[in-house]
């Protein structure tokens, strides 16, 4: 298979499998959570419990207080890093805007690519750093799992292939755009089977541990 | 003959799985920030007290039995089944050093309440019979005595005796109709009896009828503390139904930790179904009289104090201004713990770890938190408002040699009452 | 009809001077990414070339390719060595016609066997043979008889080099290039839609300079002219690195001359020297234009998911295998659900009492 070949096929059926596969095993994944459901709680409530769940979906962006935020320092910096650089990169970039827009109907305003491509560079160091921390902390090292490592190579690899074909980084350009393309069909069918479902399902746990604190009329 | 099994516990811990702890399970990405968040890592540097790592073998079941992806990997033979082995070797982290102070919730990421989890997967353990063996005993006497130290009215009975000859305060039992249905716990029945003088002592100023139940005088929940809900019920009906019997409005959950949440948020959902009656903790209800003008103190506490919060009191209760309101009736030089409020650091001793005969060392080291809070702020007292914090603070400092004297709250404000 | 005059002579008749011709030379060299000092190697080469016979085979094309190499507005220097080699058999440019041309194709055959270059347009349809025919003979059949004593071979277009139009989903014809034909023989593709006259002489004057075809790249075309791709040597580049696009084809961007790419120009995936020599003498090319690029040296570039959708958008329509995941994930989602409200209120039902008797392992279990 040539580059060519290979270019259409990613831009073609891969990208209609990974996508069906991506959204098949996410919709699994949040029906088997929900349909799992939650007793009613018979305790005379404080609050409603609604509007702290809700709440908590937002504040728990930001650390618990300013000790929190020191003692976990590193993690907030690379992680917020890592995070902020990833959303610049797949929304605010014209290329992935208009690929939304063809199959959503509508797209927003792009930054400049240059600036795409410097929180590109943010976004793989803090990786780097994060995966240099996986394999040092002793916390960290001691929870992670092979999965852990898979995960983070499926995400790092769109990122880095994106960043070699702006740059036409070594390779001809066919083959990056390709490379990228694919990585990011492997990352999408991966998704609903690892961690990364938590991109979706934190909202749910940040609603209920809100909710059921809201209840109790305590902070979350 | 007990039914104690590895399957019963496997059993229960799939009882248990509910769509927030998937939905938990779904989110976490094993950064590790709830270790930074909680004292047994901080304070060991062991990685294996990593909060959401004291949950493994009930993530691994909830992939097993709840997940499409889990089914397959148990299909093609890549999943490891929760044995029994493991259900053993967890239990020193989920009992030894977890405290349930519901810290690392709080800091989660994702939103993960992991306290909320550890609750359940006592559950499964204690269930495969691998709770440990303070625990179990302490449970055994609350359910065949009536407290968890074996204390029996008798005893009871002789304090409120006691009490009465040298303060003339009456303690009344079983009085129907009154304002407060008053709990008490073990701990402070045997550690600190001023405890009882104190709110006869207050009740009486504050014009308050109230009354113990010689049936159900026990606060302390083993049944919580040790994670089964079948035996946490049938201890929890003991006081609803005397409450129900007495036609009390109020009862009051005295200064004591997991007391307040096994009958102010578990109860009901045990008993499945709402009580007739509020429930309280002693320091609301001092707050409340407070407001109402019902309480006259006089005099004030020169030392410089501090108040340390008691996790299932502040963070889990939500009564984090009232014992503030009440210091300040009488403490001119109170400071505040760097992490205080509902971001304190645990005790170390809560949620059953003091019972645990083999957790001492542990828990002398988690002190080790406090204690640098202490050394941070070079106080000249230290106020809670719960027993087995009491006993664990005065255990911490006297190893640490620290010259801190640590008094109930309850008992200040009865000593600055006035006279009448 | 062959003529063995060496091709300096003729062009000296033809009143080229050898200044002009040395000229021409020097061109093709650098055109070509050869060194200067290969410049007399090709002069004295191209002076004593006998004029090779070429046979020219037009399959399923437009004829595109022709009008680009021939249609010249002056008589050019190109057009003058194209006079000059021996076009023995074309079916546009040729005076014969019906038996006579066929039997000049079978002569020339017949007398530079193992000789002559064979320079095909068009694809061939191997899905019916009656799709195209020349004197009642099917492409394919011509093809491979006229290749069998070939030199080498020129695909000339995209449709020969790759199927090109034809070739286009759903390929009606079954039609497929040379190369997919003929594989014992050197083919160059020369593709493009069409392609760039001066890249066909520069592979000629290769070819009659060194007896071989030029290097090649991993689609068979000559490196010196599809070496580098559009996006590369493009003049609006500064303004994709910029981040600065067109939205439509009459907006202020579009006037600005930025660049091209969210109406779907194809530059970065197409290798051809458009964006260098040009179109027209040099005058301009479809993206100075302001027009996109549309791929047409590129293999299946009709089918790259639409001139004007941007590289980064699917080629195919993913709303419906969309419907499809949702509906099925739905389904199986909740088929999976309800598993699992069985399985806990099963365990829910079996649930026995824990009493205090309970608590302690009394056997191994």
């Amino acid at each position: 298979m040539n580059s060519a070949e290979f270019l259409l096929w990613v831009r073609g059926p891969g990208l209609n499998i990974a996508l069906a596969i991506f959204l098949i095993g996410m919709l699994i994944r949040l029906l088997e959570i929900f349909m799992l459901g939650r007793k009613q709680n018979l305790a005379e409530l404080r609050a409603n419990g609604v509007s702290a769940g809700l709440r908590t979906i937002f504040s728990r962006s930001t650390p618990a207080d300013k000790n929190s935020m020191r003692h976990s320092m590193f993690t907030f910096i690379a992680g917020y890093g890592f995070h902020i650089g990833l959303f610049v990169v797949i929304f605010l970039l014209t290329p992935h805007i208009q690929l939304i827009q063809s199959l959503l109907g509508f797209g927003w305003p792009a930054l400049p690519t240059p600036v795409v491509d410097l929180f590109t560079v943010i976004a793989l160091i803090s990786l780097m750093a994060l995966l240099w921390r996986r394999l040092t902390h002793p916390v960290v090292r001691y929870l992670s799992t092979p999965q852990d490592y898979l995960v983070w190579a499926a995400t790092f690899v769109p990122l880095l292939t994106g960043y070699m074909s702006y740059h036409h980084l070594w390779f001809p350009y066919s083959w990056l755009l390709g490379m990228h393309i694919l990585s990011v069909e492997f990352l999408l069918i991966i998704f609903p089977f690892t961690k990364l479902t938590h991109a979706f399902t934190l909202f749910i746990s940040r609603w209920y541990t809100g909710m059921m604190a809201g209840e109790k009329g305590v902070a979350s | 003959m007990s039914k104690a099994t590895l399957d019963r516990g496997v059993q229960i811990l799939k009882e248990q799985i509910d769509a927030p702890t998937a939905s938990f399970f779904s989110s976490c990405v094993n950064c590790g920030m709830c270790a930074d968040a909680c004292l047994f890592y901080t304070e060991t540097g062991d990685p294996a007290y990593t909060p959401i790592n004291k949950l493994e073998p009930m993530r691994r079941l909830w992939e097993q039995e709840y997940t499409l992806v889990g089914r397959v990997k148990k299909l093609v033979g890549l999943s490891r089944p929760v044995t029994d082995d493991d259900l053993g070797e967890w239990s020193e982290q989920v009992y030894h050093a977890c405290s349930l102070c519901g810290r690392c919730s709080m800091v989660c990421p994702v939103g993960n309440d992991i306290s909320y989890m550890i609750r359940k997967i006592r559950e499964g353990i204690s269930a495969a019979g691998h709770a440990p063996e303070g625990l179990v005993g302490a449970t055994t006497r609350a359910v065949e005595i009536g407290s968890p130290m074996g204390i029996t009215m008798h005893a009871l009975n002789t304090q409120a005796r006691n009490i009465t000859e040298s303060s003339g305060l009456e303690i009344p039992f079983d009085q129907e109709g009154v304002d407060y249905l008053v709990l008490l716990s073990s701990m402070e029945v045997i550690n600190f009896p001023e405890y009882l003088e104190a709110i006869a002592k207050i009740f009486k100023q504050a014009g308050k009828s109230w009354t113990i139940s010689s049936e159900a005088f026990e606060a302390t929940n083993s049944g919580i503390q040790i994670g089964t809900s079948d035996i946490a019920r049938e201890l929890v009906s003991r006081v609803v139904e005397a409450a129900e019997k007495l036609k009390v409005k109020t009862v009051v959950s005295p200064e004591c930790g997991h007391a307040y949440t096994a009958i102010r948020w578990d109860g009901p959902n045990l008993m499945g179904r709402r009580f007739p009656f509020k429930v309280k903790h002693i320091i609301e209800v001092l707050d409340e009289l407070r407001e109402e003008g019902l309480l006259k103190i006089e005099g004030i506490e020169e030392s410089c104090m501090t108040f340390h919060d008691p996790c299932q009191l502040v963070r889990k209760g939500g009564v984090i201004e009232q014992p503030r309101n009440l210091l300040n009736m009488i403490a001119t030089n109170f400071v505040e713990m760097e992490d205080s409020g509902k971001m304190n650091w645990c005790c170390g001793a809560g949620g059953g770890v003091s019972a645990i005969e083999e957790a001492e060392e542990i828990r002398l080291k988690a002190f080790n938190r406090k204690k640098s809070q202490l050394e941070k702020l070079q106080v000249d007292t230290l106020v809670t408002a719960c027993a087995n914090c009491r006993i664990q603070l005065e255990e911490g400092l006297e190893v640490n040699e620290m010259d801190v004297p640590v008094v109930g709250l309850t008992e200040m404000l009865a000593d600055h009452l006035v006279e009448d | 009809m062959s003529n063995n005059k060496p091709l300096g002579q003729a062009l000296r008749e033809q009143g080229v001077s050898r200044r002009g011709f040395l000229k021409f030379c020097a061109t093709t060299a650098s055109l070509m990414a050869l060194p200067p000092s290969m410049v007399p190697a090709i002069a004295k080469a191209l002076e004593s070339a006998r004029r090779p016979s070429v046979i020219w085979l037009s399959f399923q094309e437009c004829t595109g390719c022709t009008e680009s190499l021939t249609r010249s507005h002056a008589p050019t220097l190109e057009g003058l060595i194209f006079d000059n080699i021996s076009l023995d058999y074309h079916h546009t440019l040729q005076a014969a016609s019906g038996e006579a041309a066929e039997a000049a194709r079978e002569a020339a055959m017949e007398e530079n066997k193992g000789k002559y270059l064979l320079v095909v347009d068009g694809s061939i349809p191997l899905g019916n043979p009656g799709y195209s025919t020349i004197a009642g003979i099917s492409n394919l059949e011509m093809l491979e008889e006229v290749a069998e004593h070939a030199a080498a071979i020129i695909a000339v277009g995209t449709c020969a080099a790759y199927g090109g139009l034809p070739h286009a989903n759903p390929n009606p014809t079954g039609a497929v290039s040379v190369e997919e034909i003929i594989k014992d023989k050197p083919i160059v593709n020369v593709p493009g839609c069409p392609p760039i006259p001066v890249v066909i002489t520069g592979v000629l004057a290769h070819f009659l300079t060194f007896g071989k075809l030029p290097e090649l790249d991993h689609l068979g075309r000559p490196l010196s002219f599809y070496g580098n791709n559009i996006h590369d040597r493009c003049y609006r580049r500064p303004f994709y690195d910029k981040g600065l696009f067109a939205n439509t084809f009459d907006d202020e961007g579009a006037k600005k001359g930025w660049c091209l790419y969210k109406l779907g120009c194809k530059g970065p995936v197409t290798y051809n020297a458009c964006a260098t020599i040009k179109w027209n003498d040099g005058t301009s090319f479809p993206i100075e234009a302001g027009h996109g690029c549309l791929g047409c040296s590129e293999p299946n570039f009709w089918d790259m998911g639409g001139f004007y959708n941007a590289l980064s958008e699917s080629t195919m329509d993913l709303s419906k295998s969309a419907a499809v995941g949702i509906a099925a994930g739905a389904a199986a989602g909740a088929a999976s659900g309800l598993l699992n409200r069985r399985k806990k209120s099963q365990a829910a039902a079996a649930h026995e009492t824990v009493t205090v008797k309970d608590l302690t392992r009394e056997e191994p279990s």
